[in-house]
């Protein structure tokens, strides 16, 4: 919960992690190289007073995620979405298992969501079948461009993949978070294409699709996505760290989503250890749309900032939310019709 | 004797096809170095995940500037500090195609995906200068009824009308300005959305630039590099 001039907020983080990238679970040249990616993005967009030494952002404590998130964070419920990269880490990086001894202890703060991959055919399909009865699972995080063996990634349209949504389905798994950001395959392709997204969101409208990262970078085919299917959200894990170096672009970032997407299906995620909470929840709260941009974009009320931070996820977990909180409607879907290119 | 200012220009015409910007603006030279009619380059980019495909385009293209550099006999390029250096090294020396780098793995040559990046770089400069004469007071059907003479001079036209010509839509000054990448005009009905969208188009470019460039700093705060 966040409090600031008389306005309150309960905060859902969409977006946690509990990872082990330790030069000791690390295990190949790709481990390194991808810890070291993900800690140029925590140091380039984080205040300088945020920044972790790298040796502890490989490994940090369950102390560190729990002072972060709710002692310091402001954050209420935050959801675990598991990172396997079993090809880049011994034990992998941050998987359901790890995610599943945290939550034990601390049942009411997280929400456990799973993952699976279609290139593990039946057995995988059992083995999610087993994981969703043994950890309640109600929601996945897919990450289509893990490397396994020889292949460098899937799509969410591939028949495999169909199998496991539909799976997802008849198990009533139907928050799929979808990471789209950097991906290496297929090589000739543009990488960040998410073109698939659109493909199972038509075939799977009762799944809700929260697409990570917004699509950044490539927000016009993000958007155009987002206005032809009702059931595409957008996480804004990585978008809105910008708000510290960049809050012109953020916000302009922010303004096309509630143009595109709406204020009801954009959610606020930290991607915590890339970046804390308590920070962006601050940063966020505060943020106005500059006075040049409100023609185009309107202004951010603190219902619009409400809803971003944490009812939209309350909605859609089905997370309680303490009477103290001002109930905000969701807006009607006629009212929202954003122009669609020919 | 190898002119080292023509071979900087020769790489500030070699662009990053996803940012539309030279390698030589954003830092992607990590160095040159020229010995007798052999140059040298080697290329870095902002993170070791960055895409192989832009990768492998950005590294042809420089080695395909520097030969055309008067002098030059030999051009080497390599890229540095990446998850495929080697293959694309390697593959660029040998004067390989994408699929034959990248034996299995790629399907096809890079042309589709070139073309639909220039694509995109178009419509971001329209966004832009579409843009900037909403913020001198035009209507949308003001900004829909310009033609190329209409507009006024400055960088984003030049760059504008460069891209034009890459996509094959001509410079006649009398052509239309609002165009798709078809070159097809665009009225009534699709104005508003068609701006909507070419502005969301320069607000990627944008952000990716500055992202890029931004994780390239960080990932090159400690090092000696010289940026070339």
């Amino acid at each position: 919960m966040y409090e600031k001039d008389g306005e309150k907020y309960f905060v859902v983080d969409g977006h946690t992690h509990f990872w082990d990238a330790s030069p000791e679970n690390t295990s190949n040249k790709y481990g390194e190289g991808f810890i070291k990616c993900f800690y140029d993005y925590h140091a380039n967009l984080s205040p300088e007073e945020y920044v972790w030494p790298l040796e502890k952002y490989r490994k940090y404590t369950e102390e560190d995620l729990m002072r972060d998130l709710f002692e310091e964070g402001y954050v209420d419920v935050a959801i675990f979405q598991p990172t396997y990269l079993t090809d880049f880490y011994d034990e992998g990086f941050n998987t359901t298992e790890q995610d599943a001894v945290i939550k034990d202890k601390h049942p009411d703060r997280f929400i456990l969501n799973g993952s699976w991959d279609p290139r593990d055919g039946d057995r995988g399909l059992e083995e999610f079948e087993a994981k969703v009865a043994k950890y309640k699972l109600e929601g996945v995080k897919l990450y289509t461009a893990e490397w396994r063996g020889d292949s460098k990634g899937w799509k969410l349209t591939d028949d495999e993949s169909l199998r496991y949504l539909a799976k997802c389905r008849e198990l009533g798994v139907n928050k799929i978070h979808v990471h789209k950001g950097p991906t290496i395959w297929p090589l000739n392709r543009d990488s960040f294409d998410v073109a698939d997204v659109d493909g199972a969101a038509t075939e799977f409208q009762d799944l809700t699709f929260v697409v990570e990262h917004c699509g950044l970078p490539r927000l016009e085919d993000f958007c155009w996505i987002a206005t032809q299917e009702t059931n595409v959200w957008a996480g804004l894990a990585v978008v809105i760290p910008f708000i510290h170096t960049r809050p012109r672009q953020f916000a302009k970032w922010l303004g096309e989503m509630l143009y595109w997407v709406g204020e009801d299906k954009i959610t606020f995620a930290s991607d915590y250890a890339l970046w804390s909470p308590k920070w962006l929840v601050e940063q966020f709260v505060d943020m106005q749309m500059p006075e040049d941009l409100v023609p185009e974009y309107g202004e951010l009320t603190p219902d619009i900032k409400r809803k971003i931070l944490g009812l939209n996820l309350a909605r859609l977990y089905d997370i309680e939310v303490p009477d103290e909180i001002p109930t905000v409607s969701v807006e009607a879907a006629e009212d929202r019709a954003p122009a669609v290119p020919a | 004797m190898i002119d080292l200012e023509r071979v900087r220009a020769a790489l500030a015409t070699v662009r990053d096809p996803e940012l539309d910007e030279a390698l030589t603006d954003l830092g992607f030279v990590a160095s040159i170095d020229v010995d007798g009619r052999c140059v040298r380059v080697r290329l870095r980019l902002p993170t070791y995940f960055c895409a192989p495909n832009f990768a492998f385009m950005m590294t042809a293209d420089a080695r395909a500037a520097l030969e055309a550099v008067p002098g030059v006999g030999r051009a080497e390029v390599t890229l540095i500090d990446h998850h495929a250096s080697e293959e694309i090294s390697s593959g660029v020396a040998n004067r390989q195609g994408f699929v034959e780098t990248f034996p299995g793995e790629a399907t096809e040559e890079l042309d589709g995906l070139r073309r639909l990046f220039d694509a995109k770089a178009f419509l971001a400069r329209q966004g832009r200068l579409a843009g900037e004469l909403r913020r001198r007071g035009l209507t949308a059907v003001e900004i829909a009824s310009l033609r190329v003479m209409d507009l006024p001079e400055s960088d984003d036209k030049s760059t504008y009308l460069a891209r034009r010509v890459e996509l094959g839509l001509g410079t006649s000054t009398s052509a239309p300005f609002l165009v798709d990448a078809a070159g097809r005009t665009v009225t009534g009905d699709a104005i508003e959305p068609h701006l909507r969208f070419i502005r969301a188009v320069a607000l990627s470019l944008e952000t990716n630039a500055s992202f890029c460039k931004g994780l390239l700093a960080t990932r090159y705060r400690s090092t000696e590099e010289a940026i070339a």
